[in-house]
């Protein structure tokens, strides 16, 4: 059962003046010429100024560049080709940051300690696992999660279409996995032979085995994608 | 879900060379130098290690690459797996070193664990990476070592107390290459052959390597003394990826006239450092590498095996991979 936050205590002080939207309208009011400064209202304006001061530092952020500085917490990763801001701690994990932190639940977290590949994304095209990355990594590189694969009207990428086609997926955890991983070894190696690709594919487990299928997909794509290539260079 | 966050440390990361060995002298043992994290972050996700600052290397570029350098190459200790493995001049001249890093781990692994992490990292040994308190963890007792101990991947030679053997499979061609580890802090330079860099039980049971904690490896020399040479590289393990070698072998030889004039043969996770085989060396110079030549120098290669109780089956592998070795030369 879902934990429910706690009521909202709606506090009706009567003797207060009206006050403002803002908690800034507690800092104006203390301003000359506003006068009747509620004890409530100096408080939010004293949070209020806290916040901005300390929240001056995350945005500051790489400003703060010596040598040997420490990692900025509030960070811009490009993800799927979209800059994300996102609070990231120094010791935290690509994989938690795009799935508990930026909402890509496609890449999945298995094993946790690079044992399993089903966290595969690719970084500045290359495969890593996303689970034994550390997010402050990446901060001027460019991730592509599963979720980044399709083009923007919804054509799958030739990996998934050619998963589909042979039947890739069977329990479908290690296939966003598998799919990033078959798609970094097409961007480095178009036309790959079998033996390459099951080489490339093969930092990835499937509990269920279908490792032949996933591999005639590679194929599959690779042949695909060299067939488009061709038709477009002959016009 | 949120269990196997890591702990928290200070992540610093430099940008040059300089700083990072500041910080690794000022925060000494507390400091942790990371470099693809593989093998680091298991041990911060299972608690095994908990520096407080963590010193990433990944922004030292000048740490990075392959160059020419004096009549060999020198390779940056933080050139990836894959880019050690595709370089041209490391295929052209020591294929023993790209083949030994093309089985390690698996691809994704590759792209991002380095070289000088390859090298660095810390035994398997699972009583020691699971937290026992045994004499690598600065205990006074080694569970692989006793009777019902599970030591079917461990060592056959050189145990002391410690029955841990070296995982690397870019270490045993390292040495086999006559390679020169390069290593740095804050009072300066030292350079290592590959063969006395690693360090057994009997030395120092806490460490595989001679670094200080305030040490770090910035570069691995090959000499053109073998360059170009004929090369065998075997790895056998469980599994054909991902695993770590239950026996490796690595072996470069000069052959004129059909007799080998010189060799080095270098056996890797049957003992806590790359066991270089000097007697099967001087076993085979100036013989023809044939049939019985291989066979003798296998037998020689197992001789003084002091096996546990679950890796007898090391001696016979350990036989074959060194016969097989001679017998392509």
């Amino acid at each position: 059962m879902a934990e429910r936050s706690p009521p909202i205590v709606q506090n009706s002080d009567s003797g207060a003046p009206p006050a403002g939207d803002t908690p800034w309208e507690g800092l104006l009011a203390n301003l000359p010429g506003r006068g009747n400064v509620s004890r409530r209202q100096f408080i939010k304006g004293v949070i209020a100024t806290g916040a901005s001061v300390s929240a001056f530092a995350y945005f500051a952020g790489p400003a703060a560049t010596s040598a040997r500085a420490s990692v900025p917490r509030l960070v811009s990763v490009n993800v799927n080709g979209q800059t994300r801001r996102v609070d990231v701690l120094p010791q935290e994990t690509l994989a938690m940051t795009l799935r508990y932190k930026l909402g890509l639940t496609g890449t999945k977290l298995g094993c946790d300690r690079a044992e399993c590949g089903a966290c595969t994304v690719m970084i500045d095209g290359v495969a890593h696992y996303s689970c034994s990355t550390l997010t402050q990594r990446v901060r001027d590189r460019e991730v592509v999660t599963v979720e980044g694969l399709e083009s923007a009207d919804g054509t799958l990428h030739p990996v998934q279409q050619a998963f589909i086609d042979e039947l890739g997926p069977q329990c479908g955890f290690c296939t966003p996995g598998q799919v990033m991983a078959a798609a970094a070894l097409l961007e480095a190696n178009p036309n790959p032979t079998r033996e390459e690709a099951r080489r490339a594919m093969s930092g990835n487990l499937c509990r269920c085995g279908a490792y032949d299928h996933y591999l005639n997909g590679v194929m599959r794509a690779a042949g695909n994608g060299s067939a488009v290539a061709e038709e477009v260079s002959s016009g | 879900m949120m269990k196997d966050m890591m702990p928290h440390f200070d992540l610093v990361q430099p940008t040059d060379v300089e700083s990072a060995l500041d910080l690794l002298r000022e925060h000494g043992r507390d400091a942790w130098a990371l470099a693809g994290g593989y093998d680091s972050f298991d041990w911060f996700k299972n608690r095994g290690k908990q520096p407080t600052v963590v010193v990433d290397l990944e922004g030292l570029d000048g740490l990075k690459g392959v160059r020419e350098a004096g009549d060999g190459i020198e390779i940056g200790a933080m050139t990836s797996l894959t880019d050690v493995e595709s370089d041209l001049l490391v295929r052209e001249r020591y294929g023993l070193l790209a083949e030994a890093v093309s089985v390690v781990a698996s691809p994704q692994i590759r792209n991002a664990g380095t070289l000088g992490g390859n090298i660095c990292q810390d035994t398997r040994c699972w009583y020691y990476r699971y937290g026992m308190p045994c004499y690598r963890a600065g205990g006074n007792i080694c569970y692989a070592g006793t009777p019902e101990g599970m030591n079917r991947e461990h060592a056959l030679f050189g145990a002391d107390r410690c029955v841990a053997v070296t995982p690397s499979d870019s270490a045993p061609a390292l040495v086999a290459l006559d390679a020169e580890m390069v290593a740095r802090n804050t009072r300066g330079e030292r350079v290592i052959p590959a063969g006395e860099f690693f360090m057994g039980p009997g030395v120092d049971i806490t460490r595989m390597t001679v670094l200080d904690p305030d040490d770090l490896l910035t570069a691995v020399r090959i000499p053109a003394r073998w360059a170009g040479a004929h090369f065998y590289f075997e790895k056998v393990a469980d599994r054909k990826t991902w695993d770590f070698p239950l026996v490796n072998v690595a072996a470069a030889f000069r052959v004129a006239d059909g007799r080998v004039e010189d060799s080095r043969i270098v056996v890797g996770a049957v003992e806590c450092v790359p066991r270089r085989l000097t007697d099967v060396e001087d076993l085979i110079r100036g013989r023809v590498p044939n049939e019985s030549t291989a066979a003798e120098a296998g037998e020689l290669a197992a001789q003084g095996a002091k096996p546990l109780n679950y890796n007898h089956f090391k001696i016979p592998l350990v036989k074959n991979l060194v016969a097989r070795a001679v017998r392509s030369a």
